[in-house]
């Protein structure tokens, strides 16, 4: 082990670990913007809704994010005249934007199964007791429904976000540097071999049970009301 | 229509070899998973810790960070190792070996607690009747507590195989010649990226469907002496 070199490279490392975060929060934020529509779309009673969701749903869950990051990376190079004259070749020749694009398409497929779960398994009671109050319409929907779905909703979602952020090492393939990017650019140079990825591994374990110890306090606030006295 | 400039049959080649590098990587995934849960359950300290350490440390890391270390890190420990005993090794990995037994030990780790949980579900009186009538304890193991278990732990292999698949892409990344990385060649060669990737995308979702199917069928088949 060189720690000398691990010193030395740590700069470089932790400037990639930022770029892990940003990406792993700007697609977590926009996904679940996005999932809760979807998951509702998906529940839908009206075809022109329901089937597409579906459709994109089961893609983006059956399928490889290495796939789907190639696929949108590399191939909206196939339609470059197309994109550019729609303006938009600037976003996609940005690997950066692909990559967000990608995993917040991933995310928010994943993420919409969960909720649309968690949706279906909201106790009827407390529904009808919503009804009983009056309310309706959206105003249940935000009101009651919404908030005990999100509830239930919580640990899965926790795992889905454990996924996502050990899922953006895969950028690197697309070119950006994240960690993994960081120190596989700093392994090919140096061959530093264990001293790059164990290092980048110690900082993604970090990353990761941190995440978990923090959805875990979230969850014991948030289900503060369900006391247990056994 | 549809043009493939003869590259169809490079897609085909790397579903088989996707495959392939799927069910070995599923067979050392379920292999490390029965060690694992062997561990956990383990009465030895040891063996509880070293186990505790798998599924936590695995479970941290993503898998490319894990693939990546084993390709470049097990012949550089090995070439290390004779350096120092004063020998002059070269060594290269074979993708296709380090691929699937490095998707298969992180899949361990999942399988490990799909079964902990399938052997905690078979009630204990399975194994005491199994002891009563005489067999011995690895008799008794092998012929009522695995399959027992196995058929608990049906559902979450299956589940534990759908991501395992998926993941097998990432083998692309160190060279072997599977489904992801013929499309990029074939991408490459044509300039028809977007059609090869989608088909490649396509062919993965062909595999999941195929394989819900099968598991569909293998679940009633295992619940078959189960009344309901």
């Amino acid at each position: 082990m060189n720690w000398e070199l691990i010193g030395e490279s740590l700069p470089k490392l932790l400037a990639g670990t930022g770029v892990t975060v940003q990406l792993t929060l700007f697609s977590l934020a926009i996904g679940l913007l996005l999932a809760v529509p979807l998951a509702l779309a998906r529940l839908s009673h009206n075809p022109l809704l329901k089937y597409p969701t579906a459709g994109f749903v089961f893609y983006f869950r059956g399928t490889p994010l290495l796939v789907q990051l190639f696929l949108i990376y590399y191939g909206s190079g196939q339609f470059r005249d197309v994109l550019s004259d729609m303006g938009l070749w600037t976003y996609f020749r940005n690997a950066w934007f692909c990559a967000v694009l990608t995993l917040t398409l991933n995310t928010a497929a994943y993420t919409a199964e969960i909720f649309r779960g968690a949706i279906q398994a909201v106790p009827r009671g407390e529904i009808e007791a919503g009804k009983a109050f009056g309310m309706s319409g959206w105003l249940l929907f935000r009101r009651v429904t919404l908030p005990k779905a999100f509830r239930i909703a919580l640990p899965a979602y926790g795992n889905e976000v454990v996924f996502l952020l050990q899922a953006t090492s895969l950028v690197s393939a697309i070119t950006v540097i994240d960690l993994t990017g960081a120190a596989d650019l700093i392994r090919s140079k140096t061959f530093a071999v264990y001293e790059m990825y164990l290092t980048a591994a110690v900082l993604y374990l970090i990353m990761t049970y941190g995440l978990v110890y923090a959805f875990r306090l979230l969850e014991k606030r948030l289900n503060a009301y369900q006391h247990r006295s056994a | 229509m549809l043009d493939l400039q003869g590259y169809g049959w490079l897609l085909l080649k790397g579903l088989q070899m996707t495959v392939l590098v799927g069910l070995c990587a599923m067979f050392m995934a379920i292999l490390f998973g029965l060690l694992g849960a062997w561990g956990k359950f383990s009465h030895s300290r040891l063996a509880n810790w070293a186990a505790d350490t798998y599924t936590t440390v695995v479970r941290g890391v993503p898998e490319l960070i894990l693939l990546l270390l084993v390709y470049y890190g097990v012949p550089k420990l090995i070439q290390d190792g004779a350096a120092a005993l004063g020998y002059e090794l070269r060594l290269d990995l074979n993708p296709f070996v380090a691929g699937f037994m490095t998707i298969g030990f992180i899949y361990g780790a999942f399988c490990t607690e799909v079964l902990r949980g399938a052997f905690l579900s078979v009630p204990r009186g399975q194994m005491e009747a199994a002891r009563a009538i005489g067999m011995s304890k690895a008799l008794a193991f092998r012929r009522v507590q695995l399959p027992l278990a196995m058929r608990m732990a049906l559902p979450g292999l299956g589940n534990v195989w759908m991501v395992l698949i998926k993941a097998t892409a990432l083998i692309s990344l160190i060279q072997l010649d599977e489904l992801m990385r013929n499309a990029k060649l074939a991408a490459t060669a044509t300039h028809q990226p977007f059609t090869f990737y989608f088909l490649a995308s396509l062919l993965f979702l062909a595999i999941t469907l195929v394989s819900m199917l099968v598991l569909k069928r293998a679940e009633t088949w295992a619940k078959r002496g189960v009344r309901v």
